[in-house]
């Protein structure tokens, strides 16, 4: 197959209706799948692991956590992508899909920090401390916070995609460079990203690691939460196309067609 | 250099109102806009002028030859009447501004400030702002609006100096301004909506 | 362009333009911090350099709604946007003038309000730099800022949602300097990505403003 032909399987479904449709039909694929992952991933991890030698059973919220925290940052990466289509190639279905992201993205911020302090009084001693990954998500929840208020505020839909989208573009560089900043400011409590590192899967670092009785569990809850996040996107941004659609049928309603 | 619309298509807030729209704007030549209320003659000009994008269609010998002027004028009240027109005038490039001031009668004016004008008096600026421009193409949005009969000469006597000089004016007005124009009446060109059922890529 | 700084400028400094306000805001903040968190002249020195850039940050902000909005509101920038300049320059020449009425005399000014919080004398020097560094960042940010909401009635409180996380890393490099030149510390690292943050900002964000300035004017 040419890389044309290729391209344009793709972007057939910038077709609202052609994406309705096909979102139709993954749609219980991904719900089913998703929500047997998670079922078996938290049963497993929260009942047939092991407690932690030195954390007792705090631990095991490590499968609400490292989840949610990780699909924060991916529902950013999408919103992302999809705002760099619209404003490239135009397609309504990608500046929607990144609107029908946004809340998502804040609840997976919010799961990461509140699953992170209910992890962190036990173990640090309190609920929040100033430790530059946490920082960093309270701020990446407000740029998702201002990205949702600016949709919401503007009554254009193409105005509302065209500003949102350079507002994601600019906030992913200010917010890779608020990363950077607040290491400089104060480095911190939290453990390192522990979870794909070779070492701790293999379990040759002893010091800081999720060993394997704790990683097939939460490696299941990772690919749950992914699909989770899939169909969640998939099923909003078809709610979104409705919206419009029914925008558009009422305008065309008071322009007297 | 002549204005060019051809096929042209528009819209406003995503719905289209006006399709197939096509004329030629030569040198010396006036064009007056017709068309009801609402039918989207500020939406043509705006799009004219360059401040929005078509929908489809081609606007050629628009570049950097208009200066447009819609329904308010950009006039600082803080400002008085000649800041205000030697602002434009070296935004625009630097020319006198003293045959604006005739042209509208602003001299007594001059050296007020503008929000001491009578909503006449900052009509008469605004349009003594396109003087100072030196662009051959005029766009104009409703421009005799209160405007007092005296004025409207003034505007019209304006209007006939700048075609003299090879410039042309495009005009969406309700009065008839005594100008030797051709009119352009909007209302047939008007958007005809797609079926219902034709659900594609625009929504719409 | 010298034409348009020098109408801002002019209209800044006539009746209702709001030259100075930023300043006045600036003070009240420093005045009312001792009254919340004590007198104790040894606690207001250690958090001085941090609550001045603070105070000068939300001065900057409280004059941004009013950086594009009159000209919105009047149709200049729709004239602006036909006229031969492009409006990449148009919003940088507004976040020039902006600094010029806000920025500049809050870090000339920054000394001042440093004595009434006890700053200790080495952090002068370094609080008037990081200021002088930082606060055309603050200006060019805030313009975008300006630009994305100018459109919308009452866009005011959303322009600060949609500016201050964007302010975080000048605010963190800034603040350090301050803090490091204060206590004596060395400098160098944070006030080059101070530096580097302003150079950028103003590199590249103005063409993120002309282009949804554009999209706004549509």
């Amino acid at each position: 197959m040419s890389i044309a032909a290729k391209a344009n399987t793709i972007w057939q479904y910038a077709n609202p209706k052609k994406f309705l449709a096909t979102s139709e039909r993954v749609l219980p694929f991904f719900w089913a799948t998703a929500a047997i992952c998670l079922v078996v991933g938290l049963v497993w991890g929260f009942f047939f692991t092991p407690d932690d030698f030195r954390q007792g059973s705090t631990v095991k919220i490590i499968y609400l956590h490292v989840p949610s925290a990780l699909m924060a940052i991916n529902c950013w990466l999408m919103m992302l992508v999809t705002s760099l289509v619209w404003l490239v190639r135009r397609h309504h279905v990608s500046a929607l899909a990144a609107r029908a992201a946004a809340p998502i993205g804040v609840v997976m911020t919010l799961i990461a920090l509140v699953t992170g302090a209910i992890w962190g009084q036990p173990m640090w001693g309190t609920w929040w401390a100033w430790d530059p990954r946490l920082t960093s998500f309270l701020i990446l929840f407000l740029f998702y916070l201002g990205y949702i208020a600016l949709w919401e505020a503007i009554e254009d839909p193409d105005t509302a995609a065209d500003l949102t989208s350079v507002l994601c573009l600019v906030g992913s560089v200010f917010a890779i460079l608020s990363r950077y900043a607040v290491n400089f400011w104060n480095q911190g409590l939290h453990q390192g990203a522990s979870v794909m590192r070779a070492g701790a899967v293999t379990g040759t670092d002893t010091t800081e690691k999720v060993s394997n009785v704790f990683f097939y569990p939460l490696f299941l809850c990772i690919i749950g939460f992914v699909l989770l996040f899939i169909a969640l996107v998939l099923y909003r941004t078809g709610t979104e196309i409705r919206a419009r659609r029914i925008r558009a049928l009422l305008a065309r309603e008071r322009a007297g067609a | 250099m002549t204005l060019i619309v051809t096929d042209l298509a528009i819209a406003r807030g995503g719905v289209p109102v006006l399709e197939g729209l096509g004329f030629a704007l030569e040198p010396g030549q006036a064009l007056v806009v017709r068309g009801p209320n609402g039918i989207g003659k500020t939406t043509l000009l705006r799009t004219i002028a360059g401040l929005q994008p078509p929908l489809a269609g081609q606007i050629a010998g628009a570049e950097d030859r208009i200066a447009y002027a819609g329904h308010s004028d950009g006039i600082k009240p803080t400002l008085t009447v000649t800041e205000n027109l030697n602002f434009w005038a070296a935004v625009f490039g630097a020319r006198g501004i003293l045959g604006a001031l005739d042209a509208y009668d602003l001299h007594e004016l001059a050296d007020r400030h503008a929000g001491n004008l009578s909503a006449g008096q900052k009509r008469r600026l605004g349009l003594a702002r396109l003087l100072v421009t030196g662009r051959p193409i005029w766009v104009l949005d409703e421009p005799t609006v209160s405007l007092d009969k005296e004025a409207v000469g003034k505007f019209a006597d304006a209007v006939r100096a700048h075609l003299g000089q090879g410039g042309s004016a495009l005009i969406a007005t309700h009065i008839d301004l005594g100008l030797e124009a051709a009119t352009l009446d909007v209302g047939p060109f008007r958007a005809v909506p797609k079926p219902v059922d034709d659900f594609d890529g625009d929504f719409l | 362009m010298i034409a348009l700084l020098f109408r801002d400028l002019k209209l800044a400094m006539r009746a209702g333009g709001g030259f100075g306000l930023g300043l006045v805001f600036f003070l009240i903040v420093t005045t009312l911090v001792p009254f919340a968190v004590g007198p104790q002249s040894d606690l207001l020195a250690s958090i001085a350099p941090g609550v001045l850039w603070l105070g000068a940050l939300l001065a900057c902000l409280l004059s941004l709604d009013r950086l594009l909005a009159l000209d919105w509101e009047d149709g200049t920038l729709d004239l602006l946007a036909t006229a031969p300049l492009p409006l990449e320059a148009v919003v940088s020449v507004k976040a020039l003038a902006h600094w010029i009425t806000t920025g500049l005399p809050l870090v000339l000014a920054a000394p001042v309000f440093g004595v009434l919080l006890n700053l200790p004398g080495p952090g002068f020097f370094w609080l008037v730099v990081s200021l002088a560094v930082g606060t055309p960042a603050l200006s060019v940010v805030g313009t975008f800022g300006a630009a994305l909401t100018v459109g919308l009635k009452r866009g005011g409180l959303l322009l600060s949602l949609l500016v201050l996380p964007l302010y975080v890393p000048t605010l963190i490099f800034g603040a350090e300097v301050a803090r490091r030149g204060a206590q004596g510390m060395e400098t160098g690292t944070p006030l080059l990505m101070l530096g580097g943050i302003t150079l950028a900002t103003i590199a590249l964000l103005p063409f993120a403003s002309a282009a949804v300035l554009r999209v706004n004017l549509r």
